[in-house]
């Protein structure tokens, strides 16, 4: 995946130009924008409104009612952990705590500590799991060894490649 | 030499332990050897502790081996396994595993055999029959079919399907709409994304069917954002659709139109309630929206909308291609047909098996998944996502029959099953499905808004042993106000894992106060 760009009204409105036409367009448009930018930022908020002829209400409840819309670029990787119930069956509660080691706090992006964890609730990967999601990669059997090789910068393919080496038998 | 045929799944769970990998030695190591080989992408067959698993295509059938990693590749290879060969790995025929046998695969029939993206291989496969025939009926006969096959909504509430259906063919209007509800947010529930990567033109099929039934032009797929792969491979197996000519301006040359547009969702667990969806379709904040009236009446943009589960509207080109009947024949009471069960959590052999009504909770953690991983015993199993109840290992003989779970306070919800160790901590679990209402409520109504944050406190102070026999009580009104006062099933049913687990693991809410857990 490529890193987002700067922030840029310009490109920004020929994004909400192209997306306009569609029915119901404001989420197809703040996921553009996400993915373009890596956020939302305040000023798309007047842009979509005159685009699409809202109210700046309307577009601000949408643009802060979803998860994924983030108000700021998000400094570091960011691991999205599921911790719904056949995750926590599986253990994904030690990662949490796993984590911690790292200086890593669940939930919170302030410390610079290299990546972030997010908490997600179910990834679909509810029989392969500790699961979580980074860079859009659906990653399986996480354990705290692969934890430490994606919080320290390891590419999430040989991290995923990790899973295949042989192991004990679980705990 | 002919073209020799592997499959290694594309399937998002597949990719998470290595199948991509796996498909890049293999190509390498095919190419080393100069044996020619076309690597297909197809869906998972379900056995998910299997992944990455590889079949090869030989004159005795498809070979599986697995699960396969990067480092098994060239001993694969040396053992022969392009026609078949011997090896540790080697599982035979995927036909005839015991696992695969006992299934009744009528939705899933494709699912993991066939090419996903490849239109061809789903004709060959019995594709498109299912519409074919809807576009030789009326539409009340289409209506009339999928009523009498006695298929209920797989989204949870196990509405009648026919039933809904009519309701928007009876209704007048300019516009209607099918919306598919792919949110599937329910913990321990994947067949919607298996079924969507595995399948697509199944489900842009059933769509089809219930836009010309209704008189539809027009479909929306809502998927949620946590599955990428399953958008990806939706919005590539529409634009194929298109092209040949099975969606647009007239659908398989009949003169009638049917369009259809994949949307994603935002992370939102309130979007998967029919109306909030819809509210977020048209670009609004995911609030429910009160009812009556019934999307069926005033549903998307204010049209007349069928909202139908991916597995609902999946299981209609059946319904049409081989009968009402057929379909209604699988199954027990008022549950008919065939339910694709998720096995997840703490599971020896997790994954997808669809089978008719009536099998046993039993029978499909014990027989088919195997038990815990971990080897411990199984003390609490979850069926039904976040808002379905916890069942105590004794209770397990329960047949999957939408009746019979309703009537020991249980759902069966999507379908899916949650395996816990002995390890678990009820009480844990139970602050958890408030804490998870908590934070996932639209907001619109106070007993759910209000009464999930309280509810966690309660669970919290009898957890720590603060004045536990009175926060009881408060946890029971508490419980009681949530069931009878919230507008959605979302506060309506968080209750049903909080009872539950009070009713199963009391022992759970009295343990000796422990130094508090951080938090
Ligand atoms: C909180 C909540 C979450 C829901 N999530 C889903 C979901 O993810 N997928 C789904 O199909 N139905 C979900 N439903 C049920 C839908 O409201 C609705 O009943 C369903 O989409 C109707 O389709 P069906 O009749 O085919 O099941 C949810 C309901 C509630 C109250
Ligand atoms: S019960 Fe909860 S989710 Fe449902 S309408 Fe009320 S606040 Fe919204
Ligand atoms: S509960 Fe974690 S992936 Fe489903
Ligand atoms: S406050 Fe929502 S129903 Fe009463």
């Amino acid at each position: 995946m490529g890193l987002p760009a700067h922030w840029d009204d310009g490109h920004a409105q020929a994004i909400v130009e192209k997306l306009k036409h569609l029915d119901g367009a404001t989420l197809p448009i703040l996921h553009a924008l996400q993915d373009a930018f890596g956020y939302v930022d305040a000023a798309a908020v007047p842009m979509i409104a005159q685009t699409l002829n809202l109210s700046r209400a309307e577009v601000q409840g949408t643009l802060s009612f979803y998860h994924d819309f983030k108000a700021k670029p998000a400094m570091d990787r960011v691991i999205r952990l599921c911790r719904a119930e056949a995750c926590q069956a599986q253990g994904c509660e030690s990662l949490v705590e796993h984590a911690r080691r790292h200086g890593i706090a669940v939930d919170d992006h302030a410390a610079a500590a290299g990546a972030s964890l997010e908490t997600v609730y179910c990834l679909g990967n509810c029989a392969l799991g500790p699961a979580a999601m980074v860079e859009g990669e659906l990653v399986g059997r996480l354990d705290a060894v692969r934890l430490s090789a994606l919080i320290e910068g390891a590419s999430v393919e040989d991290v995923i490649a990790m899973a295949q080496e042989p192991v004990g038998e679980p705990a | 030499m002919s073209v020799v045929r592997i499959f290694v799944p594309g399937d998002a769970a597949a990719l998470s332990v290595g199948a991509n990998g796996v498909a890049a030695a293999i190509a390498r190591e095919a190419a080393a050897r100069g044996i020619a080989v076309e690597i297909v992408r197809n869906g998972s067959r379900g056995m998910l502790w299997l992944e990455p698993l590889v079949e090869v295509e030989t004159a005795a059938g498809r070979i599986g081996y697995g699960p396969v990693a990067v480092r098994d590749v060239a001993g694969l290879f040396e053992a022969g396994f392009v026609n078949g060969g011997a090896h540790r790995l080697a599982l035979g025929r995927i036909d005839d595993l015991d696992w695969m046998k006992r299934q009744q695969r009528l939705t899933f029939a494709r699912v993991g055999v066939t090419d996903p993206l490849s239109l061809e291989d789903y004709k060959a496969h019995g594709g498109l029959k299912g519409l074919e025939a809807a576009l030789r009926l009326s539409g009340a006969a289409v209506v009339e079919a999928v009523r009498a096959s006695g298929l209920r909504g797989r989204g949870g509430a196990g509405f009648p399907t026919g039933i809904k259906w009519k309701t928007v063919l009876d209704a007048e209007a300019e516009q209607k709409y099918i919306v598919c509800n792919a949110d599937e947010g329910d913990s321990g529930t994947f067949a919607d994304r298996m079924l969507m990567e595995g399948d697509p033109f199944l489900l842009i099929e059933g769509m089809a069917i219930a836009g010309l039934a209704v008189g539809a032009t027009k479909g929306f797929i809502y998927i949620r954002s946590e599955y990428p792969h399953a958008f990806k491979a939706m919005e590539r197996a529409i634009a194929v659709a298109e092209k040949a000519e099975v969606l647009g301006a007239s659908v398989l040359g009949s003169g009638k139109a049917f369009t259809l547009e994949a949307r994603l969702g935002a992370g939102a667990y309130i979007c998967g309630e029919e109306t909030s969806l819809l509210e977020s379709l048209e670009g609004k904040r995911g609030v429910v929206r009160a009812k009556p009236p019934l999307p069926a009446l005033k549903g998307l943009f204010g049209k007349p909308t069928i909202v139908n589960n991916v597995l609902s509207l999946a299981a209609v080109p059946f319904i049409l291609a081989e009968g009402a009947e057929v379909y209604a024949a699988c199954g027990i009471g008022r549950s008919r047909g065939t339910l694709p069960v998720q096995l997840g959590g703490n599971i020896k052999r997790g994954g997808l098996i669809e089978l008719a009504f009536g099998v046993s909770l039993r029978t499909l953690i014990e027989d088919f998944g195997g038990g815990t991983r971990s080897g411990r015993p199984i003390r609490a199993v979850q069926v039904g996502g976040p808002l379905g109840a916890y069942l105590p290992a004794p209770q397990l003989d329960i047949p999957l029959d939408y009746e019979a779970l309703a009537g020991i306070k249980a759902m069966l919800g999507h379908g899916g099953i949650v395996v816990f160790d002995d390890t678990v901590d009820m009480a844990k679990q139970a602050k958890f499905a408030f804490e998870f209402c908590a934070k996932e409520s639209c907001g619109k109504c106070t007993p759910c808004r209000i009464g999930a944050v309280r509810g966690a406190e309660t669970v919290q102070r009898i957890i720590d042993g603060t004045e536990r026999e009175k926060n009881l009580g408060v946890l029971d009104d508490l419980n009681q106000l949530m069931t009878d006062a919230s507008l959605c099933a979302m506060g309506g049913l968080t209750p049903m894992p909080v009872m539950s687990a009070l009713r199963h693991f009391p022992e759970d809410f009295q343990r000796p106060a422990m130094s508090v857990a951080a938090e």
